[in-house]
């Protein structure tokens, strides 16, 4: 009896994260440390153009005078920027043009992480059910993109980084960096050094993009971080969504992930960003291990009545700091962020939002909803501003904190600033404990004390997951469910 | 049906409970009394296993399964259903997805298949039809800005739907109007059966007009000082517990 409960009790542990595991794999690696040479050896692994490898220098020359930001609310050692490779990679033949060449043990891993990247296998599911385009990218590479041809036909660009350098130049030379600066902040300097791959997407003017489209992130890698870089364009009146998914191994090691994501939504042009992030969180007991998830993501909203709205389900990651936002440029454009944020065991977390009103009659609405379970720490922070021409701008926020246990804290640090008389800003906060009471309520009418946490919280989060993509919905409800699992009693 | 022997119970280490004896047989209403602060609310926490009462001495069984070796939510599987005194608000889960959640949760505890969406949906509507209560109304978060008197009926609705085996109502005519209070009962009586048992904890008689008990019970400072039939409660009605007190 007892080898069977400890049998048990070690699946459970298992399913705590399940995507910890590591898919053996011969892979080749940038030499360890930062420099020049490695910004060149990244450069020409990726047969970039001169310019590309101009741009990157130019990065990496401001980013060795900045300094690495502080004033976020969490605590980690010093990281060492020499001792960690900046580029790894599955070692490939020459470029695999079809999935009959990509690596089946890449296939394999995918396949356990449940993401299709066999488009006759997404085509095989349930009648009608949605169909979504993948970009899968593994450590510093995109291996596969589903669809391209589909949506070449509706003139849509879907394709890795890389690729998207090679092939549309005058494209990427136009965007790239015209959100997030390369000098913006130390992380975002990192990644304009050193950024290996990520998802380029590019929608035409009146197209509504046919499908989902997604990326899904994998660190393999040991003593490597992931640097990606992501650019969408919506040209005037098109639509597209998109959702991006991250996991990792679990290691005793901290891995530094430091993207960089750029939004472009041209005149009636809409896009929709979705986010499930699962990176590994660290060890729940020690803090050992876990990703620091240092990301910079940006949307401009530069034409009238644009409209970007940010949803983000952040469980995972040891450290996150991020703050999607919005700048709000054109007339009448619409900022929204929607936002669940789980911390459990030792994580911590910064994050929240940027909406930037500049044009008039600019809107954007905040939803943010943090959650802090074993001995974690969760801030929201977010900046609400308005330009002088931002005549009648408005905002509103809320800000709802749930607490559970007694070794947690939750922080709102919300800052506002209103340059004209016309703006209307509204701020809502709330921080309140899961109560007892209320759990043992749901247990005396039947549910175990799993099963009414998760139902409180998910009456928590709801506003929040039904900004989902439907299918993507049911994914985060479960996430959520996992990610608190053992965090009461 | 449910049978306490010598029931000593704490919170936060101080003794309420003081051998307390109780015997509620199928079939039968008992109503528990007492003056407040006798141990009224602690008796019901302790009989549904909340965390904090801590039973220090004696035995509590439902048709001989010991009550207290068992989670709340597997008493609850058992049949045993707490009508609250103050029923708690559950933001963003609508009332009927708390009720069918408790009951699938219940059954698969049981080993019975979950219950099917229509068969569901059949039972909320008759039942909330029976208690007056806007069908629309259960798809608003539970409690959830409802008055006093809408929370209680929500009790007996949720208690008419999980059809519990032996029930405790915990000052169920509090806040209620005269009319409210009818529908309750109504409620309550409707579950009567020679199969089910019920404890009615409450202050005033006044209830007792509705659900007739067929026993009646003095709680005070922590065990049952007097039992007689229905004209007890008249009797304290009249005359208080005074003598009671003194006497424990």
């Amino acid at each position: 009896m007892a080898a069977v409960k400890q049998t048990v009790e070690h699946v459970q542990s298992l399913e705590k994260y399940k995507h910890g595991f590591v898919t053996d794999i011969d892979q080749e690696f940038a030499p360890k440390g930062l420099n020049e040479d490695v910004v060149r050896f990244i450069s020409a692994k990726k047969d970039e153009p001169e310019w590309m490898l101009e741009w990157r220098l130019e990065a990496f020359r401001r980013w060795l005078v900045l300094e690495e930001p502080t004033w976020a609310k969490v605590s980690f050692p010093r990281i060492d920027y020499q001792d960690a490779h900046y580029y790894a990679a599955p070692r490939k033949k020459e470029g695999p043009k079809s999935l009959d060449e990509v690596d089946p043990e890449l296939l394999e891993t995918y396949k356990k992480l449940g993401i299709p990247l066999r488009e006759q296998e997404v085509l095989a599911g349930v009648e009608g059910a949605p169909r979504y385009a993948v970009d899968a990218v593994f450590d510093s590479v995109s291996v596969v993109t589903t669809f391209k041809k589909e949506l070449a036909a509706a003139g849509v660009i879907f394709c890795s980084m890389s690729e998207a350098i090679r092939e549309h130049p005058e494209l990427v030379r136009k965007y790239l960096g015209s959100v997030v600066p390369v000098s913006d902040n130390y992380f975002a300097c990192l990644n304009s050094a050193v950024f290996s791959d990520g998802s380029f997407v590019y929608v035409p003017p009146g197209v509504r993009c046919p499908m989902e489209l997604s990326t899904y992130f994998r660190i393999n890698a040991a003593g490597s971080g992931q640097f990606e870089r992501t650019l969408i364009i919506a040209d005037a009146g098109a639509y597209v969504s998109y959702l991006e998914g991250c996991t990792a191994p679990m290691r005793d090691e901290n891995q530094l992930h430091a993207a960089v994501v750029e939004l472009v939504a041209m005149d009636d042009a809409e896009i929709k960003y979705s986010t499930v992030q699962n990176w590994y969180p660290g060890d729940p007991e020690t803090g050992k291990g876990g990703i620091y998830n240092f990301v910079t993501k940006r949307a401009d909203c530069r034409g009238d009545r644009a409209k970007v709205s940010w949803t983000q389900v952040e469980t995972g990651s040891a450290i996150t700091w991020k703050y999607p936002s919005c700048v709000l440029r054109g007339k009448e454009s619409v900022g929204e962020f929607y936002s669940i944020a789980i911390t459990n065991g030792r994580q911590q977390a910064d994050t929240g939002t940027k909406m930037i009103h500049l044009g008039e009659g600019t809107r954007s609405r905040i939803i943010s909803k943090g959650i802090s379970a074993g001995k974690s720490s969760n801030t929201y922070r977010g900046l609400v501003s308005a330009h002088p021409k931002a005549k009648g701008a408005r905002n509103f926020t809320q800000c709802d904190s749930l607490l559970i246990g007694k070794q947690c804290a939750a922080h709102t640090v919300p800052y506002i600033e209103a340059r004209n008389g016309q703006a209307v800003f509204e701020h809502e906060a709330t921080t309140t404990r899961l109560s007892e009471d209320q759990l043992f309520y749901a247990m005396q009418r039947g549910l175990s004390q799993e099963e009414a946490v998760q139902l409180l919280v998910n009456g928590f989060v709801k506003d929040v997951l039904q900004e989902l993509p439907m299918e993507f919905a049911v994914e985060a409800q479960k996430l959520v469910a996992i990610s608190l699992e053992g965090s009461v009693g | 049906m449910l049978s306490v022997k010598n029931l000593h119970a704490a919170v936060d280490g101080k003794e309420i409970l003081k051998g307390l004896s109780l015997d509620v047989p199928a079939g039968e209403v008992h109503a528990i009394m007492g003056p407040n602060g006798a141990g009224k609310s602690t008796l019901s926490y302790v009989l549904t296993g909340r965390e904090g009462y801590e039973v220090t001495q004696g035995s509590a069984t439902l048709d001989g399964d010991d009550l207290l070796a068992l989670a709340p939510n597997e008493r609850a599987a058992k049949g045993v259903f707490l009508s609250f005194q103050y029923p708690l608000e559950i933001p963003g889960v609508p009332a009927l997805t708390f009720i069918r959640t408790a009951l699938n949760a219940q059954r698969k505890a049981r080993g019975e298949p979950e219950v099917t969406a229509p068969e569901f949906l059949r039972l909320a509507k008759t039942k909330a039809a029976e208690l007056k209560i806007d069908f629309d109304m259960l798809k608003r978060a539970l409690n959830v800005g409802f008055s006093g008197g809408e929370k209680k009926r929500m009790e007996i609705l949720q208690m008419a739907m999980l059809s519990p085996r032996f029930l405790i109502l915990d000052e169920t005519d509090s806040g209620l109007d005269i009319d409210a209070l009818r529908i309750v009962a109504d409620g309550v009586n409707a579950l009567r059966s020679p199969d089910r048992a019920m404890l009615v904890i409450t202050h005033y008689q006044r209830l007792l007009d509705y659900i007739k008990p067929d026993r009646v019970h003095v709680l005070s400072a922590g065990r049952i000082v007097a039992s007689g039939g229905p004209e007890l409660a008249l009797e304290l009605e009249r005359e208080g517990y005074d003598k009671y007190a003194r006497a424990a």
